[in-house]
């Protein structure tokens, strides 16, 4: 399972704090930490209210590179961002996201084969979030014909079929969990699903926790293959190796936790 | 039509183990693959399975004619015995195996099983292998003084179970020794074994894992599926999976009767095809017996292994 880990986003008000202070020890603990925690992948996000996002997510690549080497997840809405990342970026990044628009696909696209970047295609257009797994697939069809189009390689690409909270739209995780099934079979071998896993908790009043984790485990035994978390929330991540475990993802052994966090 | 064979790649790669010291003339690494045995069109192999000649530290007991047969008198005198295998038949790793301290074997003096050892360790110049009596107390007693009294030879000691991993674990750790972690051809508990050591402080790139095998004839295609198990999971990254194999073949060999009862040639060719089927399942290093059969094997490696 490919952890990105979600924790430097400006929607944190510690995070938007730390990037107006610049202060990096702040920013490169919650990296070092995601890290050690078993993030394979970071996302970076400099928030919705940053006055100047290209030079906060130029500053977070940099601070963020000084502690870890992990691949980045840059995770914008503006493509001059994305570009101003992967520019200093050391490793491949991975963009984080295209819908399904053909004006949006074309724009990233080209950028994503430009820098040999991975990029996620999430499953809505202009419509918004489609209610139904056909619609789903429909749109993540489209994408990997643009992407294919586009001369980037499947395994570049991941798939995200959008988790909705399950206190507003309760019908929805049935239909995310037959869309993950349903996008691997979109290709051969099958492609990278991803999704954001805490959306699926969001406005919930009591046991989030509980929600995501048990949303995880679920879509992880659909073939969901990466997912977006607090890799810092051990619950979870226990969670997800147990999934692992039981997928025979992983050699099972007694100390099957500590294994697991020690075996990359 | 040609049919294009498929190639798999992984990214792990088998941890590489050195064992050889002070008094080795020359020392022998085992491991290091990145594909499955001898698939070099899917990856390295940089070091080909090594055989090691089993010695043991008093006259065997329940060793048939046909096996004591290549090594005359010198099979009383344990020194002579690995000097043999080293001079006679080109042993490049030695395994002496400490049967007389069992308690129901010769429950032997200590001190005569150290000096032998260091007298091997002096006159015959290759690394050694040294595991115990296979009796759980006694061998905790034992390993730690044969641990110091081989410092500085960087050998390889076993066997660490689940049960009892321990006193040996803090006796390599200290001395310098690698280490041989026991499973009973299980997989989850062989890479059990290896995090209760490693979690010991002990490197896990000093760990070598018995898988606990047979013999031709008595569930080889399960001990295979455990091995290939293992090594598909090295390969996909598991670091806790990815320390080289050491199998004993001689001695899971000769106790058949098979290969006890039906003539010298079908009993070296027992353990001929017994250790060929576990170097194709995967193992690194393989303690062998008869003479006879370990040349054969160790032409076997050399057909398959190119440049040699």
């Amino acid at each position: 399972m490919i952890v990105i880990g979600e924790l430097i986003n400006g929607m944190y008000k510690s995070v938007t704090r730390a990037i107006t202070n610049k202060d990096a020890r702040h920013i490169q603990r919650l990296a070092a930490d995601q890290v050690k925690s078993g993030a394979a992948i970071l996302d970076l996000n400099a928030g919705p209210y940053s006055e100047k996002p290209i030079d906060d997510m130029k500053w977070l690549v940099e601070t963020v590179q000084g502690v870890v080497s992990v691949p980045l997840s840059i995770d914008s809405a503006r493509i001059d961002v994305m570009e101003a990342a992967m520019k200093i970026a050391s490793n491949r990044v991975v963009i984080n996201s295209t819908n399904a628009d053909d004006d949006r696909m074309a724009a990233i696209f080209a950028l994503v084969k430009r820098h040999g970047a991975q990029v996620i295609g999430v499953a809505t257009d202009k419509d918004g979030v489609p209610d139904s797994k056909e619609k789903r697939v429909e749109l993540a069809a489209k994408i990997i014909s643009k992407a294919s189009e586009f001369g980037i390689p499947m395994e570049d690409l991941y798939l995200d079929p959008i988790a909705m909270p399950v206190n507003v739209a309760q019908g929805q995780g049935v239909q995310v969990m037959e869309s993950i099934r349903d996008f691997r079979a979109l290709c051969e071998p099958a492609l990278n699903t991803v999704m954001g896993l805490s959306n699926v908790s969001q406005g919930a009043k009591k046991h989030r926790d509980l929600i995501n984790m048990t949303f995880l485990a679920m879509a992880m035994a659909n073939g969901l293959t990466a997912v977006i978390l607090n890799p810092l929330d051990q619950e979870l991540m226990d969670a997800l190796i147990a999934a692992e475990i039981i997928l025979n993802k992983a050699v099972y052994c007694d100390s099957f936790l500590d294994a697991y966090r020690k075996r990359r | 039509m040609a049919i294009e064979l498929v190639k798999e790649r992984y990214n792990g790669q088998i941890n590489t183990v050195l064992i050889g010291g002070e008094s080795s003339r020359s020392c022998v690494r085992i491991g290091g693959e990145t594909c499955l045995p001898f698939l070099f069109d899917e990856g390295k192999m940089p070091c080909p399975p090594v055989v090691a000649y089993e010695v043991l530290d008093c006259r065997p007991r329940d060793w048939t004619e046909h096996l004591i047969e290549p090594y005359g008198d010198v099979i009383d005198d344990p020194v002579k015995w690995a000097k043999m295998c080293v001079d006679a038949f080109g042993a490049q790793v030695l395994c002496v195996r400490l049967a007389s301290m069992h308690p129901d074997y010769d429950d032997g003096d200590i001190s005569r099983s150290l000096d032998i050892l260091r007298k091997i360790a002096d006159k015959a110049g290759v690394p050694l292998i040294v595991v115990g009596s296979g009796d759980d107390e006694r061998d905790n007693d034992i390993m730690p003084k044969v641990s110091q009294a081989l410092k500085g030879e960087n050998c390889l000691l076993g066997l660490a179970t689940q049960a009892n991993y321990k006193t040996l674990t803090a006796t390599c750790l200290a001395d310098g020794h690698s280490i041989i972690a026991d499973s009973p051809i299980d997989i989850n508990i062989a890479k059990q074994v290896n995090i209760l050591i490693s979690d010991m402080g002990f490197d896990d790139k000093r760990i070598v894992m018995h898988p606990t095998t047979t013999s031709l004839g008595y569930g080889m295609e399960y001990v295979y599926s455990i091995m290939e198990r293992a090594r598909l999971a090295a390969f996909a990254g598991d670091k806790l999976l990815s320390m080289p194999f050491i199998v004993f073949v001689g001695q899971e060999t000769w106790r058949t009767k098979e290969a006890r009862e039906y003539g010298k040639t079908q009993g070296i060719n027992w353990e001929i095809t017994t250790a060929v089927s576990l170097i194709q399942a995967g193992a690194n290093l393989i303690v062998m017996r008869h003479s006879d059969a370990a040349n054969s094997v160790k032409r076997y490696i050399n057909l398959l292994t190119p440049n040699q």
